[in-house]
């Protein structure tokens, strides 16, 4: 399924309206829901952003967390240089620290899409698999930032506005980039390399072009998380959070944005809502307590289990109704 | 049109042209013909800059393109439609089209080459919307070949058009390349397994064994080789 873009100037304005309403009444939402909206957000932005290069182009990235890790140090990095500011000034900072950081983040992209001009497939993979952790140890060992310690950031700039906004954005772009004649090419590459590069096609920037732009937006989504978090470690941009993300855009279904952005939602919500039922004491209108702690323990067997029944029962992705529709 | 000189070509240490050498004139069809592994698809390959020849030349209109990336190759005016007719599975009839014209910036040529495509293959204009990936084997190859033309090419090669397809479509599809040979002054080189068909709509003939060239001449005359007759024409 792919988004109607007739009216997807007027949705992308819609978006970021709602996204202002709702930062304006932020307060009166649970702060420990508004913390996982924002990973919702966050992880919008990485699952629609791989699924760019892993879903639309047929590549293979494991590499996304490192792309994430580079733009999150990058914005912290510079919006420390900054004192208090007011409410006009931060955002004008912090917009720039995340456009910085989606940059370096976007030039980590190329340096991993060349490779990709010789490598393919599972050997592809562990290319940038192999670059996710050589992000993640150069981080370890650079003590300017903290090394393995982590980082703090000081403000807490992320809110409701910057992290939908931004996601809404993401999907606006790459929905129309892949939607138009120029953005067609990733998916000819995707279906039959030979078959594009005898149309013309430069199959080469192409696959390059979705690493980089693919980099340039996890990079964002990194600054985003630094200022959610306010304290980023190495070991949160490992290649379990890469693995998360291809879960994501899997389970999706590869190349339909759509179902990317609901397995984004899902996979966020399924850890917090099992955590969740571990609270349960009694189940609603049954006298005798069933108490649920054991959900507790189990929690991430479970998330593996449903995972696994998932992928059994819809390979083609969780939420691929149809192949493409108009 | 296309002259290609002593041209060699290996895959690692292996070579699988020994230096062939053949001419296209414009506006002819020339056949390709010799049975499995003698090196035509190697041939087609490299004259659309998907392999790079370890040595030779390519002259097209005079200008040697050996060894240019495809996308310049295509720009020149040569188009390829490769074996096995690959389309592009996830992407429309239209979009498929479209894609063929992707070095095209004049909406108004695109749209009159694809007005073009349609009258010739009717056929993809009432599955216009459909994804290719679902189309018949003779569907998907006028699509290939229809794709092709939408760049407006000068020099067309084919690579195996009948390669799956019932006899009828066979007949239907080379009759179609016959029409856009006459009516385009196309010039077209072909690669077939199927000799006799091939050999009857086209102008002149190589056939290639292991990598080399052992005859060549217009086809009424290959056709009538005793050696061809034996090895490619079923007696």
């Amino acid at each position: 399924m792919n988004l109607n873009l007739r009216h997807a100037k007027t949705g992308l304005l819609g978006a970021l309206a709602l996204c202002f309403l709702v930062t304006l009444f932020s307060k009166f939402i649970n702060p420990y829901w508004l913390y996982i909206l924002y990973d919702i957000g966050i992880n919008i932005i990485l699952a629609v952003s791989l699924n760019l290069i892993n879903g639309y182009t047929g590549q293979f990235s494991l590499g996304h967390a490192g792309f994430m890790a580079v733009g999150a140090y990058t914005a912290g990095v510079i919006t420390n240089q900054f004192g208090q500011l007011n409410a006009f000034a931060s955002g004008g900072v912090f917009l720039g620290a995340l456009l910085a950081g989606g940059l370096m983040a976007a030039v980590a992209g190329l340096l991993v899409g060349i490779p990709t001009l010789r490598l393919k497939g599972d050997y592809l993979a562990i290319v940038t698999l192999g670059f996710g952790e050589i992000i993640r140890v150069i981080l370890q060992n650079v003590d300017s930032v903290g090394g393995a310690r982590g980082y703090s950031v000081m403000h807490g700039w992320t809110n409701f506005f910057w992290t939908f906004g931004l996601a809404a954005v993401t999907v606006y772009v790459i929905a129309s980039l892949v939607n138009s004649t120029y953005g067609r090419g990733f998916i000819a590459v995707h279906d039959d390399e030979i078959a594009a590069e005898a149309m013309g096609i430069n199959t080469t920037k192409y696959k390059v072009s979705a690493f980089v732009i693919g980099a340039f937006f996890a990079g964002i989504a990194g600054g985003l998380y630094a200022h959610s978090k306010q304290y980023i470690t190495p070991g949160g941009f490992g290649f379990m959070q890469s693995i998360a993300f291809v879960v994501m855009v899997i389970l999706g279904g590869m190349g339909n944005t759509v179902g990317v952005i609901l397995a984004a939602i899902l996979l966020t919500l399924l850890p917090e809502g099992l955590r969740f039922l571990a609270g349960v004491q009694q189940i609603p209108g049954v006298a005798k307590m069933y108490p649920l702690s054991w959900v507790g323990d189990t929690r991430m067997i479970i998330y593996s289990l449903l995972l696994i029944v998932l992928m059994l029962t819809r390979p083609q992705g969780l939420f691929a109704f149809k192949k493409r529709q108009r | 049109m296309l002259e290609i000189k002593n041209l060699t070509v290996g895959y690692g240490a292996i070579n699988a042209l020994h230096g062939i050498s053949l001419s296209v004139a414009p506006g002819s069809i020339v056949t390709l013909i010799g049975s499995n592994g003698a090196g035509k698809t190697t041939t087609l390959k490299t004259v659309s800059g998907l392999l790079k020849p370890k040595s030779g030349e390519i002259l097209y209109e005079g200008k040697n393109i050996a060894g240019l990336p495809p996308h310049e190759i295509v720009r020149r005016g040569l188009a390829h439609v490769p074996e096995g007719r690959m389309v592009f599975a996830n992407l429309s009839v239209l979009e498929n089209l479209e894609m063929g014209a992707y070095l095209v910036r004049d909406k108004k040529q695109i749209r009159a080459e694809m007005d073009a495509v349609f009258a010739a293959f009717p056929r993809l204009q009432e599955r216009v919307q459909q994804i290719s990936g679902t189309l018949s084997g003779g569907e998907q190859q006028m699509l290939a070949i229809g794709r092709a033309l939408m760049g407006r090419p000068k020099f067309l090669m084919l690579d195996e058009p009948s390669l799956g397809l019932a006899p009828l479509l066979v007949a239907a599809i080379f009759a179609k390349i016959v029409e856009i040979n006459r009516a385009r002054g196309l010039t077209i080189l072909l690669v077939e397994q199927n000799a006799n068909r091939a050999l009857e709509i086209s102008h002149a003939g190589y056939v290639l064994e292991t990598g080399r060239i052992t005859l060549s001449g217009d086809s009424p005359s290959l056709r009538q080789n005793p050696q061809v007759r034996s090895a490619y024409l079923g007696g």
